[in-house]
């Protein structure tokens, strides 16, 4: 191949925006940002801009579909067309259904869905603009949303990855190094319960380096589960103040 | 979910889990009888059929010539499809693919392609304009449990055994010449899939336990013993000494499948 082989760690250490390897990109978390909506939340993680919405505990339909012992919960990961530097088409591709699929499955152990039985709780996602690690922020923030629609939960998910990339472990990977890196990882956690609620790895890792993936990961996801408990915080002490 | 056969079994297959025993008399980390026949439909460039215990899945590679990526102008194109056919189970249902299958096809598709078991430059033929797509369709004849460990085998099988048509380039036409040269392959990618069940891991889960277990991890392991990938599935958790468990053992059963198998 004639590919340029590009620097993704220069000879300080940084990364390509400046991060240090085991650095966050600035993280934004707002909760119940949608009017119609049960539950909502927003995330800004990097250039990652996203959307969740919940709607539900509700009428399933069709009903055929409807479990007599517990609630469906149903998940959509889906990327607006302007979302990505070539526009995607909107109908669903593959790997938004397989998305969608592991999202639902990394929410599903937080939530008790024998409290709901013949009802359906919809989440919904859109990416309104993609930098790497968009399952991972669309876990954090529909977490909050379901939260923020008052379903109860055993604890929040939260999500971020690990990978590497220049022969590093690095934390939080951006588009560039998702793409070009050499592996990436990403973890969803419920914290509390130290549960892996959703685990994925594509690229090349030794034992030895996907344990410190793994590890680094976590230590990531306890950074932004901070976070997103203070986000949940806030949308409930400012409307305090209003009453006020 | 809870039919009261399905807790009863569900209770059955965890007493025994817990004492170290399957319900087929497997030991935890022992996989079922594995049967691989290679070059079984004379019509694909390579094929393979595979039985894991009673699961059964064939895979069948056509090759085409076709345009490149445009962000990868050298290399030929994988393309892997998965079908879910209604003969093979109950529950599966004809019509447009389901997450399910296409959640298998990307599980395999990853194993593969991140493992860089295709030499895919060797598959160009001009840079940007021509080179070859190899497609890998795998079909599920009989679900028995552990689907992504058969199609796995049986996509790396089918590949094994692919051969390229011979052929001449000029003036930006393919033309086929006699003869055939093997697929270059440099990687055996071998998925080892794992079934938690009351907290407790079991290799190689067949249908009776995937009904009850919570939850499912599959690693991919290549040839140097490195992971390629991975994926979790089920609504249920792992904990991280599950995992790096999981890993540990995966690494294990797949240099087992590779030397069995001479792969």
């Amino acid at each position: 191949m004639s590919q340029k082989v590009e620097k993704l760690i220069d000879k300080k250490g940084l990364r390509l925006d400046g991060r240090k390897p085991d650095e966050l990109r600035p993280i934004k978390i707002e909760v119940g940002v949608l009017a119609n909506a049960d539950g909502s939340a927003y995330i800004q993680q990097g250039k990652n801009k996203i959307l969740a919405a919940v709607y539900g505990p509700r009428e399933l339909h069709p009903k055929h579909l409807a479990l007599p012992d517990r609630t469906v919960l149903r998940c959509r990961y889906h990327m607006a067309p302007f979302s990505v530097q070539e526009r995607k088409s909107p109908a669903p591709s593959r790997r938004e259904i397989e998305l969608s699929k592991v999202i639902r499955e990394a929410l599903e152990p937080s939530l008790f869905l024998e409290y709901y039985p013949r009802t359906a709780i919809d989440v919904f996602i859109e990416v309104l603009q993609a930098d790497g690690g968009t399952r991972c922020a669309s876990i954090t923030a529909a977490s909050l949303a379901l939260a923020d629609a008052g379903i109860p939960m055993r604890d929040l998910v939260v999500a971020c990855a690990a990978g590497k990339v220049d022969h590093t472990i690095v934390l939080d990977l951006m588009d560039a190094e998702d793409k070009k890196g050499n592996a990436d990882v990403p973890v969803a956690l419920m914290p509390n319960l130290n549960a892996i609620t959703l685990l994925q790895m594509d690229g090349n890792l030794s034992l030895e380096e996907f344990e410190k993936a793994v590890n680094l990961a976590i230590e990531g996801c306890k950074k932004i589960y901070a976070m997103q408990k203070e986000a949940l915080r806030a949308k409930y002490v400012s409307i305090k103040e209003v009453e006020e | 979910m809870s039919s009261i056969v399905v807790r009863v079994k569900q209770k059955q297959i965890a007493r025994l889990i817990a004492k170290g025993k399957r319900l087929d008399g497997r030991g935890l980390t022992d996989y079922r009888e594995i049967n691989v026949e290679q070059g079984v439909v004379e019509r694909a460039e390579g094929s393979a059929r595979v039985l894991l215990g009673k699961t059964e899945v064939m895979a069948g590679v056509k090759i085409e010539v076709g345009q490149p990526f445009s962000d990868t102008p050298n290399e030929g194109v994988l393309t892997v499809n998965a079908e879910l056919v209604p003969l093979a189970s109950p529950t599966f249902e004809p019509g447009p693919p389901d997450e399910n299958s296409i959640e298998l096809a990307r599980v395999v598709d990853r194993g593969i392609r991140e493992s860089k078991a295709i030499d895919l430059e060797k598959l160009c033929i001009e840079p940007g304009k021509k080179v070859f797509v190899v497609f890998v369709d795998v079909y599920v004849l009989n679900h028995d449990g552990n689907l992504i460990d058969a199609s796995a085998m049986a996509a790396l099988g089918a590949l094994l055994n692919t051969k390229v048509f011979n052929y001449e380039y000029k003036d930006g036409e393919v033309k086929i010449k006699p003869g055939f040269t093997p697929l270059p392959l440099r990687k055996h990618p071998i998925a080892v899939t794992f079934a938690k069940i009351n907290d407790t891991l079991v290799v190689d889960p067949w249908l009776e336990e995937e009904r009850v277990m919570d939850a499912r991890i599959t690693l991919t392991i290549d040839d140097d013993g490195d992971i390629c990938a991975i994926q979790k599935g089920g609504s249920g958790y792992f904990s991280q000494k599950q995992v790096l468990e999981a890993a540990k053992i995966a690494k294990e059963k797949a240099e087992e499948i590779r030397k069995k198998l001479k792969w």
